[in-house]
């Protein structure tokens, strides 16, 4: 495939920024990240972003936030009702066809104007399973209760996930939750969903995130350091309860071996983990070794969700860290729907 | 044509029907995909990766839905990618689609558009209000006259050129077995005595609201040379988007129309679209769009669309540049559909497999879409032989 690098970002998350449009939110994002590496948009070969319309309580939302991006002339550009990580696959597939070198790719959400754990109920099967409004901690909890039966998982290994994503997310500006609880400390809280304690959820956050990518040469041009992309993918399970075997996230694997990420060696890795749970499902799945990884530098998700963010987020976190020098190879993780359902990897290197 | 090459080798459709009570949402996405699928010869371990289209999750309010139609769209354990741009959906999705082989990343995909408008409410969705924001609740038709009325009043056009597409249109849907609104035995003074609804568009001029989905395959060179029905190679694509508002914008002629047909006949290596283009599929959903696309596209001067209509230009029988022989967007729209129905057509008569509404000789056929406030546009460009 051709190469291509995340050359800048920029991200901004909070617990709430209810007073902000996602214009407001979004323009000053992208000008950092394209004014970061010299561009202006009419440098850039393509455009991609994602979001959802049923956080924005706007049909066609995504219409307005363009506006962010300053489409005077037109641009050639495109829209995923899904996290920005899988618009950053858009936009590669676009430069994998040659014709432009840059790309702009950004996504937002901002959850606090309702409750995302029913919004979230809205995503199920609409005929037999919306109607009873299962929210999305209950779903959790439920798939939590079933690794803990099956042995695979225990609180502690949870509170443990939890206690690391927290002091790592001390160094984050952009978590939302981050501190240095003792793993007992967690373990003394009362549970939201059983077995679900609070810091077994994600903590909710409001936010959003902008990428350039470039491809081959142009990205050295841009970057001292480009973060290359060296291989992504994705893939999705079944949805119907019924079908999904609750303690295994197979089509994670799958885009991991896609994605070549077996027979790359990574430093560190940024999952898109909604529980803790998740994140032990996640490490499993794509075969990290937690003696050799460091698992969410940032804190992850867990530090701070912002729903269809949250990917292109991680993307960033890597792309940040390489580009620092701090890491060589990472590995970023996007997922969607309840109980892992989709996922997307995108391994990264500094070569 | 960017990229390696690409063409469709299936289409696809649901009949159009203002409501499909027979059929879930699964199993309306599936009736279409099925049918792209057995036109394609193909089975679904076929299909490396889905790309899917619709228009807001409000419409039905089930958000994301590709995820509850993984298993429909038989993609477990696949990727699948689901586009949102406004109207021009449809139009966008297939362009995903094709990018995916052009960027030699997967061999064989299914695209698809659909909306289930009988489970919805178009109107409550497009109307919620928002702080900041002008309600528009008078719908698309409301946004759209002003637009229009400029349109009539620059080109002084005569009043009943929209009835003119109106009925042109219904007529061509009568040879379509899939459109939704089969009018027999509607005349041409019918469609002018129709109530107006936002002046001047009369109930007539209007879009119908319908259930329905359309597939297509699209494969690389290698599927396409083994396919035993003729395919429709892909000759060129663009999108362009513009913002909504902005000083001097032309809201009539949006530079991002003109910009998306001038980089897709660019592409195809077409310079006099009007006598190298055979057939149009274009997003009309109010009738006097036809004439105004016909100008921003370039098949004519600015001023002339409404004489290419009045003259029968754009009419299945006689024309020499039939527009919308399938009966178009005025004859079925399941909204997140109708842009992939526009690209379907325009393969399906390249493919000359457009059955009673197939336009003779077809070699180029043009695809379209757009959406927004006029403001989001998806063209494409399909041939007979390979680009």
């Amino acid at each position: 495939m051709r190469p291509v690098a995340v050359v800048s970002t920029a991200q901004r998350q909070e617990p709430e920024l209810s007073g902000l449009t996602e214009v407001e939110l979004m323009a000053p994002l992208i000008e950092k990240a394209r004014s970061a590496v010299g561009l202006t948009q009419a440098d850039i070969g393509f455009t991609c972003s994602g979001s959802s319309d049923f956080l924005a309580g706007q049909a066609f939302s995504f219409v307005m936030t363009l506006d962010a991006v300053g489409p005077v002339p037109p641009i050639a550009e495109s829209h995923v009702e899904m996290d920005g990580a899988w618009a950053l696959y858009e936009a590669w597939v676009k430069l994998q066809i040659g014709e432009i070198d840059t790309a702009l790719v950004y996504s937002y959400g901002k959850s606090s104007p309702g409750s995302i754990r029913d919004v979230l109920a809205t995503q199920l099967d609409p005929y037999y399973v919306a109607p009873l409004w299962p929210d999305s901690w209950a779903l959790g909890a439920l798939q939590a209760r079933v690794l803990l039966e099956g042995g695979v998982v225990s609180e502690r290994r949870m509170a443990e996930i939890a206690a690391r994503s927290q002091s790592h997310a001390a160094g984050n500006a952009n978590a939302v939750r981050a501190g240095t609880p003792t793993v007992d400390d967690l373990l003394d809280t009362a549970f939201v969903a059983d077995p679900l304690r609070p810091h077994d959820c994600a903590a909710t956050a409001d936010g959003g995130v902008a990428v350039v990518l470039a491809a081959d040469d142009r990205a050295g041009d841009l970057s001292d350091r480009p973060a290359w992309i060296r291989g992504i993918d994705h893939r999705i399970d079944a949805h119907h309860f019924g079908v999904r075997d609750l303690v295994a996230a197979p089509s994670a694997a799958l885009a991991a071996r896609h994605a070549g990420l077996g027979s790359d060696r990574v430093d560190i890795a940024e999952l898109h983990s909604p529980f803790t749970t998740s994140e032990h499902l996640l490490t499993d799945a794509l075969g990290l070794d937690e003696a050799a990884v460091t698992i969410n530098p940032s804190g992850g998700a867990l530090a701070g969700d912002t729903l269809m963010a949250s990917g292109l987020m991680r993307i960033a976190e890597v792309a940040d860290r390489i580009s620092a020098g701090t890491a060589d190879r990472g590995v970023a993780h996007a997922s969607s729907g309840p109980w892992l359902q989709q996922n997307l990897v995108c391994v990264m290197g500094a070569d | 044509m960017a990229g390696q090459r690409c063409a469709v080798v299936g289409v696809g459709q649901t009949k159009y029907e203002s409501t499909r009570g027979d059929v879930s949402m699964p199993g309306l996405v599936r009736e279409a995909a099925l049918r792209a699928l057995a036109d394609a010869e193909m089975e679904w371990a076929d299909i490396d990766a889905v790309v899917i289209g619709k228009a807001p999750d409000f419409f039905e309010g089930v958000m994301m839905p590709e995820l509850y139609l993984a298993e429909a769209l038989g993609c477990v354990g696949k990727p699948i990618l689901r586009v949102h741009t406004a109207g021009s959906v449809g139009g966008s999705t297939a362009l995903v689609a094709a990018s995916l082989v052009q960027a030699g990343v997967h061999g064989r995909v299914l695209t698809l558009g659909y909306e289930k408008q009988s489970e919805s409410n178009a109107m409550w969705a497009l109307s919620l209000p928002q702080p900041f924001q002008t309600s528009v609740n008078a719908g698309a038709g409301g946004y759209f006259s002003p637009i229009i009325r400029q349109y009539m009043t620059r080109s002084n056009a005569p009043d009943l050129i929209g009835c003119m597409v109106a009925f042109k249109d219904r007529r061509h849907a009568l040879r379509n077995p899939y459109a939704h609104l089969h009018q027999t035995d509607l005349t041409f003074d019918q469609v002018v005595d129709s109530p107006m609804l936002w002046d001047p568009i009369r109930y007539s001029e209007t879009c119908p609201s319908s259930d329905g989905a359309c597939a297509m395959v699209l494969t690389d060179e290698t599927a396409a040379d083994r396919a035993s029905k003729p395919v429709a190679w892909v000759h060129g694509t663009a999108m362009r988007s513009e913002a909504n508002n902005f000083p001097g914008r032309d809201e009539v002629n949006p530079a991002a129309s003109r910009q998306c047909a001038a980089e897709v006949f660019a592409q195809a290596g077409i310079r006099d679209p009007r006598n190298e283009i055979d057939v149009v599929e274009m997003y009309v959903p109010f009738s006097w769009y036809e004439p105004m696309w016909l100008e921003s596209i370039g098949f004519c001067d600015e001023g002339e669309g409404w004489k290419l209509v009045e003259e029968g230009v754009t009419n299945f029988e006689g024309g020499d540049l039939p527009v919308n022989c399938s009966g178009g967007v005025l004859s079925s729209n399941p909204i997140g559909a109708s842009g992939m129905i526009r690209f379907a057509e325009a393969a399906l008569q390249v493919r000359g497999m457009a059955g009673d509404h197939q336009v003779d000789g077809v070699s180029k056929a043009f695809g379209h879409a757009y959406g927004g406030g006029a403001q989001y546009f998806a063209m494409w460009v399909l041939g007979t032989d390979k680009p």
